[in-house]
């Protein structure tokens, strides 16, 4: 059984296809460890036997799979990690999971995520804090904190999660696994319970490079369901690249020092020596307008959140607070339904965009990251990618950043810049700090998804990272 | 530093109840978030800078205006706190 537990989703789901592997062992598996579950890292598990409308011969391969909680699934809880959304099942299944479905991959569990994916640390879930596999004291990080938790320890084989400011490739940074965070409109956002609706893309969270290509292969595609979704302009291709040869790297330098923990820069120092070795060069870059990334995305992500939770009004769906007239009934349904970082959220929105204060604030945000596009634009002509440590720390102590709210958003320093671009952006483990995972990220220009995962995979190769620890 | 008044203001623009407590915590920090987010004020005249709400460039996608299937009613207000015959049940905009 253990033997199970070593191998990665692509590997098992090569069994099931060969005939090595039944299926229903590997649910029974991979549910047996789900339900056991002692990090807190699901909102809902599947008790039941392998579902058998899934088709394994499909390039998934009946291999289970976990789904952050705010991805609507028919009939099963679906609450973005709110209590205002407490028992909510959707009547249907977003267009992300319902691919992967198509694709052979049952879902196994829903995973735990801050409220609305509002957090780096997955504490403002309604539903208790996650903790990191690798010290339990710690935060796996956020939002997308229950999948990358679930990951490392081996309690699903793969996941999904979403990613708006860094929530996919922060988590997976700090558990010590693959996050990629696909170009803005690669995946359908039919059916994600919306946070930041220019910002919010889906994407796989891993144990390799191998395992998030063969997800996001089953993922991206354009759907009439969501007219900003694209698709990709050239099939998702798994990745062989074991070697650099041609490839410029640009370090970008206002996310590479000051700020970020030395450990972490050890790490990155390192990963960046491998690269060299591997055959590409390695010269400093600027986006000089970076550093002023977390301002201008804490104001247009509240802003939009502010009018997309507008919908949490207790009429349609969810928790109502019993009133006597309609506008007591929305308040307290409000105040008693959401968590206080989604009440910060809102407010600091409602604030940016009421009269008097709209062009000093959400105006003026929409004019750096237009100015932040623009670094990226003129990196790409020097460079093929912009490498950055992904997080400036390791997983911190629950607990430890609640009560600052700023030092909270300043840990999405490295990782805000490419939503605000569109682009795409991985990160892959680079090794240990303080016995700590630290992660590498690599960004591409929009839709270069296949030479990203072509790099990662090059560099997972040489760095060789091992995560067994996590899993034992 | 928000004042009482301009928490209290903008919580009803966003119909929050606020608790005491709240008003006087998010008055606050949100004081200090907004000091860090007035650093954009540092990137002087912006005049000539596109602003971007859609990083992809996509325009007018459309569709043949065919008549489709919607959600049957009954399965919309399944999810719904409380229904009338047909509808969504709420208490009475001028009852307090």
């Amino acid at each position: 059984m253990t033997e199970l537990l070593a191998l990665t989703a692509a590997q098992a789901g090569e069994r099931v296809r060969q005939g090595d592997l039944e299926r229903g062992e590997l649910w029974r598996f991979y549910r047996d460890r789900a339900l056991a579950d002692d990090l807190n890292a699901f909102t809902w598990v599947c008790d039941g036997d392998d579902p058998e409308a899934i088709d394994p011969s499909g390039p998934l391969g009946g291999v289970p799979i976990g789904v952050k909680d705010l991805f609507c699934t028919e009939g099963v809880p679906s609450q973005a990690g709110s209590r205002i959304l407490e028992g909510y099942r959707p009547p249907y299944t977003a267009t992300a999971v319902e691919r992967l479905m198509r694709g052979g991959a049952p879902v196994l569990a829903k995973t735990n995520q801050d409220e609305f994916a509002m957090g780096s640390s997955t504490e403002n879930s309604g539903y208790g804090p996650t903790l990191n596999p690798w010290d339990r004291t710690r935060v796996p990080g956020g939002s997308s904190g229950g999948s990358a938790a679930a990951v490392a320890a081996g309690l699903v084989p793969w996941a999904i999660g979403t990613d708006t400011g860094g929530s996919i490739r922060q988590p997976a940074a700090l558990c010590g696994i693959v996050g990629l965070k696909p170009t803005y409109g690669a995946v359908s956002r039919y059916g994600m319970i919306a946070f930041a609706s220019s910002l919010d893309q889906a994407g796989p969270l891993t144990r390799d490079v191998t395992d998030a290509a063969l997800l996001l292969q089953a993922m991206v595609g354009a759907d009439s369901c969501d007219s900003t979704s694209l698709g990709l302009p050239e099939p998702v291709r798994l990745p062989q690249a074991t070697d650099l040869r041609g490839i410029r790297l640009g370090v970008a330098e206002e996310l590479s020092g000051e700020g970020i923990e030395p450990g972490v820069l050890a790490a990155f120092e390192q990963t960046l020596e491998i690269a060299r070795e591997l055959g590409a060069t390695v010269e400093t870059t600027r986006l000089p307008h970076a550093p002023h990334g977390i301002a201008a995305y804490y104001l247009i992500a509240p802003a939009e959140a502010s009018s997309n939770l507008a919908r949490y009004d207790g009429v349609r769906y969810g928790h109502r607070a019993a009133a006597g007239d309609l506008l007591t009934m929305y308040t307290r349904t409000r105040e008693e339904g959401f968590g206080e970082e989604a009440k910060r959220r809102i407010m600091l929105g409602t604030y940016a965009l009421s009269s008097g204060y709209y062009d000093a604030y959400y105006g003026r945000a929409q004019k750096v990251r237009t100015l932040i596009a623009q670094d990226f634009q003129k990196a790409w002509e020097r460079f093929d990618f912009v490498v950055t440590p992904t997080s400036p720390g390791v997983a911190f102590e629950l607990g430890s950043k609640t009560a600052d709210p700023l030092a909270m958003y300043l840990n999405d320093y490295c990782t805000v810049p490419m939503p605000l671009a569109g682009i795409p952006a991985i990160s892959i483990p680079n090794g240990l700090s303080d016995g700590l995972p630290v992660g590498f990220q690599i960004a591409g220009p929009a839709f270069s998804e296949n030479r990203i995962l072509d790099a990662a995979h090059a560099l997972e190769q040489a760095i060789g990272f091992d995560g067994s620890a996590a899993r034992a | 530093m928000l004042s009482r008044d301009q928490v209290l203001h903008v919580a009803r623009l966003a119909r929050l109840e606020l608790t005491e407590d709240e008003i006087e915590r998010f008055g606050g920090e949100l004081s200090k978030v907004l000091d860090h987010i007035e650093k954009i004020g540092e990137l002087g005249d912006l005049t000539d800078v596109e602003p971007t709400s859609h990083v992809v460039a996509v325009e007018n996608v459309l569709r043949e205006d065919e008549p489709r299937r919607s959600w049957p009613r009954e399965k919309m207000l399944e999810s719904a706190p409380d229904v009338a015959p047909g509808g969504f049940r709420v208490p009475s905009p001028g009852a307090g």
